[in-house]
């Protein structure tokens, strides 16, 4: 059921956009379906559903060689982070925060209320740039590549986020 | 997984509690919480004497939690209610009804995360009007049980969701940005049909009070 929560609301703003897309549990996704896609979203999932972070380093290394745009959702910028050796820590934060990001990401900037679903957060991993001002990472995207990652849920508050990133 | 559903006999919660069905999971309780205060911000109350009664029909049995409803108060009753449907019956996970409110749905993660159960919401974020399409195609027959936001009055209250109201309710959404799923507590709703109930629920209105755009049907 996590894919209601988690993933559908996600597929409805690329669906209201007119972006074609398909959907794959991150224990099925296979080669060729990253050589068929153009740009990839990792969701996130419930607070409870937290084993894939343990072997997140291994499982997910493709990412290091995938050469195009990514964009990692809460547990999905764990992900990202923890693939380009970074440490993953606790903090929980669950509802509605005050953020401000004081470089543009996405389409966003300046103070935004976001909505907070995390145990844990992801330190920032070398070769990539905070956009937020906040001591935990909010948003970050690596210097070079269309890596992006943002701890919180843009598909509650920030749908622009997903928009922009489906649009690059 | 073994579940309880945090149930308010209204549209939401109990297509929540199908859609979990629907998926395989085994709904081991309803847990209902009666609200003392009518303008609770967490629970909705009108009709939810009528609880039981859907309990019932769908043959799962009811976790009840009385609770005055004040502002963090009644996030107490809640959190004992779900302690007592954890050991009660053994369940590892809270299914709800919240589609928008961040208001409601943070404070029922952040119990179940204290508890260490999961919090399942198969309705977060859903676009509200196909919400109530789905609802109708799914056979769910649901009446307003009370309204509460211009432009409703009491000739509301009663009302069956259907394809006429989603019409209307679209007009409304356009001409007054009401939210058309009623989860800004425009209005409440009480299920008397569904998949999940073994008959019809028998229920007669038999008055509506209120004043202005504030009414709610009081039921036999």
């Amino acid at each position: 059921m996590h894919y209601l929560e988690f993933v559908k609301p996600i597929e409805d703003i690329l669906f209201k956009n007119k972006i074609k897309f398909f959907t794959k549990g991150y224990k099925e996704v296979q080669q060729k379906d990253l050589d068929n896609c153009e740009k990839l979203i990792i969701c996130g999932t419930s607070l409870k559903d937290n084993i894939f972070i343990e072997d997140a380093k291994t499982r997910f290394s493709w990412i290091k060689v995938f050469d195009k745009p990514i964009l990692g959702i809460c547990g999905g910028m764990q992900i990202i982070g923890k693939v380009y050796g970074a440490n993953v820590g606790q903090k929980t934060e669950i509802g509605f925060f005050k953020e401000i990001f004081d470089k543009e990401f996405l389409g966003m900037k300046g103070e935004e209320e976001v909505y907070h679903l995390h145990n844990s957060f992801v330190y920032l991993p070398m070769h990539f740039e905070n956009y937020g001002v906040s001591e935990i990472v909010q948003a970050m995207k690596h210097k070079e590549k269309e890596i992006y990652g943002v701890l919180f849920h843009p598909e509650v508050r920030q749908k622009v986020i997903i928009e922009n990133f489906s649009l690059l | 997984m073994r579940l309880g559903v945090l149930f308010s006999g209204g549209k939401d919660s109990t297509y929540a509690a199908w859609l979990a069905k629907k998926m395989g999971y085994s709904i081991e309780c309803l847990i209902a919480i009666y609200s003392d205060n009518k303008e609770s911000y967490m629970f909705h109350t009108p009709g939810i004497e009528l609880v039981e009664e859907q309990a019932f029909l769908m043959n799962i049995p009811l976790v009840r939690q009385e609770t005055k409803g004040l502002k963090e108060e009644e996030l107490k009753d809640l959190e004992s209610a779900i302690k007592k449907a954890i050991k009660k019956h053994a369940i590892d996970g809270i299914v709800t009804g919240a589609v928008a409110s961040v208001y409601q749905a943070s404070r029922i993660q952040n119990i179940c995360n204290r508890l260490h159960i999961e919090c399942f919401n198969p309705l977060w974020q859903k676009n509200q009007i196909e919400l109530l399409e789905e609802l109708i195609k799914n056979k769910f027959e649901a009446i307003l049980s009370g309204v509460f936001a211009y432009p409703f009055d009491a000739k509301w209250v009663g009302r069956k969701i259907d394809s006429k109201f989603i019409e209307k309710i679209k007009e409304l959404q356009t001409k007054y940005k009401i939210n058309p799923a009623g989860e800004g507590g425009e209005f409440e709703s009480l299920v008397v049909s569904c998949p999940l109930f073994k008959k019809k629920l028998d229920v007669k209105i038999s008055d509506v009070r209120g004043e202005g755009n504030a009414w709610r049907a009081i039921f036999e």
